[in-house]
C-alpha cells in the first residue's frame, strides 16, 4: 500500500500517455484497441476502488456500482428504447451516485473486514435480484445492448467512436480523481487510514470524508460499468457477482494506490495478461492470473505503478 | 398440508451443511486474522477427494458402510496435506500485513485452486450417490425424507462439539486462545506461534474438506461448486460475528431456517433473504451477533 504520495497536478506524463493512446487506433489492430478500451472502462471502476483503499477501506462489492451503471444502459436500451449515450451515461452516473450515497450512509459505520463483508453482501443482493426477477432484468440471460447513438448520430464505425468516447471519459475520470485526491477531502482520506480519532480531534469528520469518497467512487464506477455495457454490447448478472468485485480489488492492488493513473496501468496490464493467458493456456488462465497476483503481492506490494516512481534518476516530468 | 416440519427439517439440514463450511472460516479468521476466500475451493477439493476415494475403493455399487469412513478419511487427508502446504507456502508471508493483502492472497489461491481442480479431475461431474441410497428414506409427519441429510446434521454437531472440546479442554486449545488474545505476548511466553498457526489452518481446512466430502453424495461434484458456498459462508460468519464458533452455529441456524422458509413460501427470494439478513444483522450489530468489538486505532 502506498505511503502518502499525492501529486496535486497531473504530471505531463499522463497527458502524454493519453495522447499516445489517442493515436493508437491508427497503428494497432482492432482487437487490441478494443482491449485497451475495455481496460480503460474497467480502470474507471478500479479507480473507484482505489479512492476507498487510500482510506484503508476495502470495498469487496464494487461490482454493485459496476453492474448498476451497466444495467442502466441495458434498461434504457431495452425497456425505453433509448440508445443515446449522452442520455444513458449521465443517468448511469447519477443513479450510481444516488445508490452509493444511500448505501454509503450505512457503510460509513464500518471499517476493516466488516466494511468488506457488508459491501460484499450488498452487491450479492443486487446479484440475486438481477437473477431472480426475470421479467425485469432478463434473469441470467441478461440484456443485450444494441444500437448506440452519440448526440443523435449513428456512427459508421461504432468501435472507433466507442474507443474515443471511453478515452475522453476516462481522461475526465482521471482528472476528477486527481482533483479529488488533491482536495482537503482527499488528504483527509489518507489520514483516515492512519488515525481516525486524531481527525476527529482536529475538528474534521472521518465519516463525512468516507461518505464523500464513497459517492465519488460509486459514480465513477457506474460510468465504468455503463461504458463496458456499450463496449461489450451485453449486460448479465455476472457483472455483480463477487468474483467480479474481487477482480477490481485485484487490479487496484496490481496497479497500486500511488497515483490516479495507476489503476489504468493495472487494468491494461490485467486485461493483456488475462487475454494472453486465455490464448496460450485456455485451461489454466485463472491459475496464471492467480500466480501473477501472488507474485505482485510478494515482490511488488506497492503495485506496478512503483516501477515508474522507483526509477533512480527520474525524468523531470515524473518528479513530484 | 402442514409445511412447518418441512421448513424445520430443511432448515436444519441446510444449517448443518453451512456450519461445516463456515466453522473453518471463522476459526481461521480468529487465529490468523485472514478471511479465507479460498475456503470454498478447499470445500470443493474435499468433495472431489471423497468422491475419488469412493469410486476407487468402494466398488461399482458404492453400496457399503465402508463409504462413510472413506469420506472422513478424505477430509483428514486434505486437512493434513493441503492445509499445512498452503499455510507454509503462501499465508505465512502475509501475516500482520494489511487486511486487503490477506484477502487478495487467498483470492489468488482461490483462482489457482479452481484451475488445479479442473486439471486434476477434469470438468465432468462425479456422481457418488452410494451413501445417499444406502441410508434410504424415512417418513416423518407423513412426508418421506431422505435419511442422509440427517447424517450431515449429526456430523455438524459432532464437528462443533469436537471444536469446542479442542478449544476449551486441550493444551492446544489453550495455546490457540492465547494466540488469539495476543500473538506477541503468546510468543514471548514460549508458545510456538507459527506451529499454532499451521495447526489452526490445517484444522480449518479439515472442516472445509469434511463439509465437502460428506456433501459429495448429495450432489454432483463439479467445477465451480465452491463458488457460491463461500459467499454463503461469509454471510453466516458475518451474521454470527467473525472469529466466534458459537456465532457461526447461531448464524447458520438463522440462515438455514430463513432460507427454508423462503423456499417454501416465496421461492424467488431464496438467496436474497440470506444477504438481506446479513445486512440487517450487521446494521443492528456492526460486529455480528457474537463478534468482539475491536479497538480503534489511536
Amino acid at each position: 500500500m502506498s505511503e502518502i504520495t499525492t501529486s496535486p497536478s497531473l504530471p505531463l506524463a499522463v497527458i502524454a500517455a493519453f495522447a499516445v493512446m489517442a493515436v493508437l487506433p491508427l497503428f494497432l489492430s482492432d482487437w487490441i484497441v478494443f482491449l485497451i478500451a475495455l481496460a480503460l472502462a474497467k480502470g474507471a471502476v478500479v479507480l473507484g476502488v482505489v479512492l476507498l483503499l487510500r482510506g484503508g477501506l476495502i470495498s469487496f462489492g464494487h461490482a454493485l456500482y459496476f453492474a448498476t451503471g451497466a444495467y442502466t444502459v441495458g434498461f434504457l436500451a431495452n425497456r425505453f428504447g433509448i440508445g443515446e449515450a449522452l442520455v444513458a451515461l449521465p443517468l448511469a452516473i447519477i443513479i450510481s451516485a444516488v445508490a452509493a450515497a444511500a448505501l454509503g450512509v450505512l457503510l460509513t459505520r464500518f471499517r476493516g473486514i466488516y466494511f468488506a463483508m457488508l459491501s460484499l453482501a450488498l452487491s450479492m443482493i443486487l446479484y440475486t435480484v438481477l437473477i431472480k426477477f426475470y421479467d425485469f432484468s432478463g434473469g441470467t440471460d441478461g440484456l443485450s445492448v444494441r444500437g448506440f447513438t452519440l448526440a443523435g448520430v449513428t456512427s459508421a464505425d461504432p468501435a472507433l467512436v466507442q474507443y474515443y468516447l471511453v478515452l475522453v471519459l476516462t481522461a475526465a475520470v482521471v482528472y476528477v480523481g486527481a482533483r479529488f485526491l488533491a482536495s482537503p477531502l482527499g488528504y483527509l482520506m489518507q489520514a483516515v487510514r492512519y488515525n481516525e480519532i486524531r481527525i476527529e480531534y482536529l475538528g474534521a469528520s472521518a465519516s463525512h470524508a468516507i461518505l464523500a469518497s464513497y459517492v465519488v467512487s460509486g459514480a465513477v464506477s457506474g460510468l465504468g460499468g455503463a461504458l463496458v455495457a456499450y463496449l461489450v454490447g451485453h449486460v448479465s448478472p455476472e457483472l455483480a457477482f463477487w468474483v467480479s468485485s474481487g477482480d477490481f480489488v485485484f487490479v487496484a492492488v496490481l496497479g497500486g494506490t500511488g497515483s490516479v493513473f495507476a489503476p489504468l496501468v493495472g487494468s491494461i496490464a490485467f486485461e493483456f495478461v488475462k487475454n494472453y493467458a486465455l490464448k496460450f493456456s485456455p485451461n489454466t488462465w485463472q491459475l496464471t492470473l492467480g500466480v501473477f497476483l501472488l507474485l505482485v503481492i510478494y515482490f511488488q506490494p506497492q503495485g506496478l505503478w512503483t516501477l515508474f516512481t522507483r526509477l533512480r534518476v527520474k525524468p523531470r516530468w515524473l518528479r513530484r | 398440508m402442514n409445511i412447518l416440519p418441512i421448513i424445520l427439517l430443511d432448515g436444519i439440514t441446510f444449517a448443518s451443511w453451512l456450519f461445516l463450511v463456515s466453522a473453518g472460516i471463522t476459526f481461521i479468521f480468529g487465529v490468523l486474522r485472514i478471511l479465507n476466500v479460498a475456503h470454498g475451493s478447499l470445500y470443493a477439493i474435499g468433495a472431489y477427494v471423497g468422491a475419488t476415494f469412493i469410486i476407487r475403493f468402494a466398488g461399482q455399487e458404492q453400496h457399503s458402510w465402508l463409504t462413510l469412513p472413506l469420506l472422513l478419511l478424505a477430509a483428514i487427508v486434505v486437512g493434513l496435506t493441503l492445509g499445512p502446504l498452503i499455510e507454509r507456502l503462501f499465508l505465512r508471508r502475509v501475516y500482520g500485513k494489511d487486511e486487503v493483502i490477506g484477502l487478495l492472497t487467498t483470492f489468488a489461491l482461490f483462482l489457482i485452486l479452481e484451475d488445479v481442480v479442473r486439471l486434476i479431475w477434469g470438468i465432468e461431474p462425479y456422481l457418488v450417490e452410494g451413501p445417499f441410497r444406502l441410508l434410504g428414506r424415512v417418513r416423518i409427519a407423513g412426508i418421506a425424507f431422505a435419511v442422509y441429510p440427517f447424517l450431515l446434521t449429526i456430523i455438524a454437531i459432532l464437528a462443533g462439539l469436537l471444536l469446542w472440546f479442542i478449544i476449551h479442554h486441550t493444551w492446544f486449545g489453550r495455546q490457540v486462545t492465547c494466540v488469539i488474545t495476543d500473538r506477541e505476548m503468546a510468543g514471548a511466553l514460549g508458545i510456538n506461534v507459527p506451529r499454532i498457526d499451521l495447526m489452526a489452518f490445517a484444522l480449518g481446512t479439515f472442516l472445509a474438506a469434511l463439509g465437502g466430502a460428506f456433501t459429495a453424495p448429495m450432489m454432483s461434484v463439479e467445477p465451480g461448486m465452491g463458488l457460491s458456498v463461500i459467499v454463503l459462508a461469509f454471510a453466516v460468519v458475518g451474521i454470527g460475528g467473525l472469529g466466534s464458533i458459537g456465532g457461526a452455529a447461531l448464524g447458520c441456524t438463522i440462515v438455514g431456517l430463513a432460507r427454508a422458509t423462503a423456499i417454501q413460501l416465496f421461492p424467488e427470494i431464496e438467496l436474497f433473504v440470506i444477504y438481506a439478513l446479513m445486512v440487517a444483522v450487521l446494521l443492528w450489530r456492526p460486529q455480528g451477533l457474537f463478534g468482539a468489538i475491536e479497538l480503534r486505532k489511536i
